[in-house]
């Protein structure tokens, strides 16, 4: 069964080509690393699955649910399936944890704000928000306020709101990106044992290559907006990884018909 | 360090540089006005020392204060805040609707947002002792009339206040609930409003001030509150129970205004 389908997906910025022609299937419970380097379209190619961004062309079905076509209802309920996991982490900073994490099921029923706002929650809700923020071992914060946060506990809270949805697909855009490594290791270990817990489909994009070999099953790597390689963790050789971070890799480098200084031709990008 | 003195190249700019064309225009028409005005004023050495004369008579008559009927300016002045909190109440309350649909990113239509705007503009743009003289027509003379344009300037102030705040707010929140598939209206509850908290308290908070001082002068056009029995008072000519009311005045807006400065301390 697959999880998440894509077919000749192409995605416009007005007249820059960002995905070109992306075909990718991914399996239920599998775990995939989307690699690339800054630029080639990875975060343009998530915000497209859960319908953030309309592509020109193309189709994406996620459990077999077009996203490209739906719309209103259709669409959330297919975004109710879909757990998003953000560079930013985008907790509300004025609210505190229990009530972010509570926001998780806020898509879940049609009471909407009404069922997930602390005072008016029903207790199940509230005890489940508990469960959740205990599994990501920030239930001693429930009380804070996100804001006083670092942004390594900020991002496992956020992984307990997305627990909250109890989605069966978790996209997760650079989720360690904005965070030193030693946090980034703690919240990919804990994403990925979450998600192993649950049987969870994962994709998930990354800049940094020795993470995704430790935690992908597949790596699929990306380069200007298309997918260049397609592979086991296992069978994965170095010399195809590093090609990713080489030459032309953005979207809107020069040779690619875009004249910004200082990108792309020739320019080798560090793999950070 | 010592710096070398080096002519100085070509594309140093200028000491001085001269106004635009445009700057010069407005220069000139802002002194021909000025010396219009001046002129029509007809500001005469003659009508100077009149003027002082009266103001000192009517200091004269002033001193002492005629406390008298203090009972009335009291209930008055009581009027005069009552006007002014419950406008400024309904005022805020109903500028957060306003201002959702005036903001770019929680409006559900940029045709609505236009209007909205426009609306809120207009009732900016009118002075309040106009909207006062407007529902003193529509509802007659007293209280009720000086209550709704409160309202409307309040609104006209706090929404435009409250929409520039709500634009400000990051996207992320409000788009990782979206993509939980949660609904727009429980996302501009649940991830911006509470964002733009802090900042409503103390626009809030400035509408209350702005509320009774505009309360005060509400009256004299006949929408209700202190400022009937002070106009009754000068065109009667008993400049001491003017001023009795003046100093009441004073009192009660200087008091509201410590007493919202340490509010705002507390809060902000
Ligand atoms: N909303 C947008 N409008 C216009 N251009 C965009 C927008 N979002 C991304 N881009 C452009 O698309 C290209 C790919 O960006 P992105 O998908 O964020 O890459 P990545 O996540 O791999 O770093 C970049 O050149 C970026 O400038
Ligand atoms: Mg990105």
């Amino acid at each position: 069964m697959s999880s998440i389908k894509i077919s000749g997906l192409n995605k416009y910025y007005g007249a820059l080509h960002v995905l070109r022609s992306l075909d990718l299937t991914i399996g239920a419970g599998e775990g995939v690393v989307l690699l690339g380097a800054n630029g080639c379209g990875k975060s343009t190619l998530m915000k497209c699955l859960n319908g953030l961004e309309r592509p020109q062309s193309g189709t994406i079905s996620i459990d077999d649910k077009d996203v490209t076509s739906a719309k209103g209802k259709q669409l959330r309920s297919i975004r109710r399936d879909v757990g998003v996991v953000f560079q930013q982490f985008n907790l509300v900073e004025n609210l505190s944890v229990f009530q972010n994490v509570l926001y998780g099921a806020m898509g879940q029923r049609p009471g909407g704000l009404l069922t997930v706002w602390n005072s008016l929650a029903p207790n199940t809700t509230r005890e489940k928000a508990m469960h959740c923020l205990e599994r990501v071992r920030m239930a001693d914060k429930a009380g804070y306020r996100c804001r006083d946060l670092s942004g390594g506990q900020q991002q496992r809270v956020a992984i307990a709101r997305m627990l909250m949805q109890n989605p069966k697909v978790i996209l997760a855009d650079e989720p360690v990106a904005s965070l030193d490594p030693k946090a980034g290791r703690e919240v990919m270990d804990l994403l990925w044992e979450v998600v192993t817990e649950h049987k969870m489909t994962v994709f998930c994009s990354l800049h940094q290559l020795d993470l995704a070999k430790n935690y992908a099953d597949r790596i699929v790597g990306m380069k200007a907006g298309r997918i260049v390689l397609d592979t086991q963790q296992v069978n994965a050789d170095n010399e195809s990884l590093a090609e990713l971070y080489q030459g032309d890799t953005r979207v809107d480098s020069a040779s690619n018909g875009y004249g910004l200084p200082g990108v792309g031709t020739g320019m080798q990008e560090e793999p950070a | 360090m010592s710096v070398e003195h080096k002519p100085l190249s070509a594309s140093t700019p200028a000491r001085f540089t001269s106004p635009s064309w445009f700057a010069w225009f407005v220069i000139l028409a802002f002194v021909f006005l000025f010396a219009q005005g001046f002129s029509s004023a007809e500001i005469s050495w003659d009508r100077l020392v009149k003027g002082a004369r009266n103001l000192t008579t009517f200091i004269g008559q002033a001193i002492p204060p005629d406390w008298s009927n203090m009972d009335v300016i009291a209930n008055a002045m009581l009027e005069t805040l009552y006007m002014a909190i419950v406008g400024v109440a309904l005022g805020i309350i109903l500028s957060v609707p306003f201002a959702l649909l005036a903001s770019s990113n929680t409006s559900p239509h940029p045709i609505v947002r236009a209007v909205t705007r426009f609306l809120i503009a207009t009732m900016r743009t009118i002075p309040d002792l106009i909207w006062a003289l407007i529902f003193v027509v529509a509802v007659g003379l007293g209280p009720l009339a000086g209550i709704l344009a409160i309202i409307l300037d309040t609104i006209g102030f706090a929404a435009r206040f409250f929409s520039e705040r709500i634009e400000e707010v990051r996207p992320g929140p409000a788009n990782a609930l979206t993509a939980s598939g949660a609904g727009r209206v429980s996302v501009i509850m649940g991830a911006i409003l509470p964002e733009t908290l802090a900042s409503m308290s103390a626009t809030s908070l400035y509408s209350v001030e702005k509320a009774i001082r505009s309360a005060v002068t509400l009256g004299l056009v006949g929408a209700g509150g202190i400022g009937v029995e002070l106009s009754t008072a000068m065109r009667l000519f008993q400049f001491d129970k003017a001023l009795a009311i003046i100093l009441v005045i004073l009192v009660v807006v200087i008091g509201f205004e410590q007493l919202s400065s340490v509010i705002r301390k507390r809060v902000i």
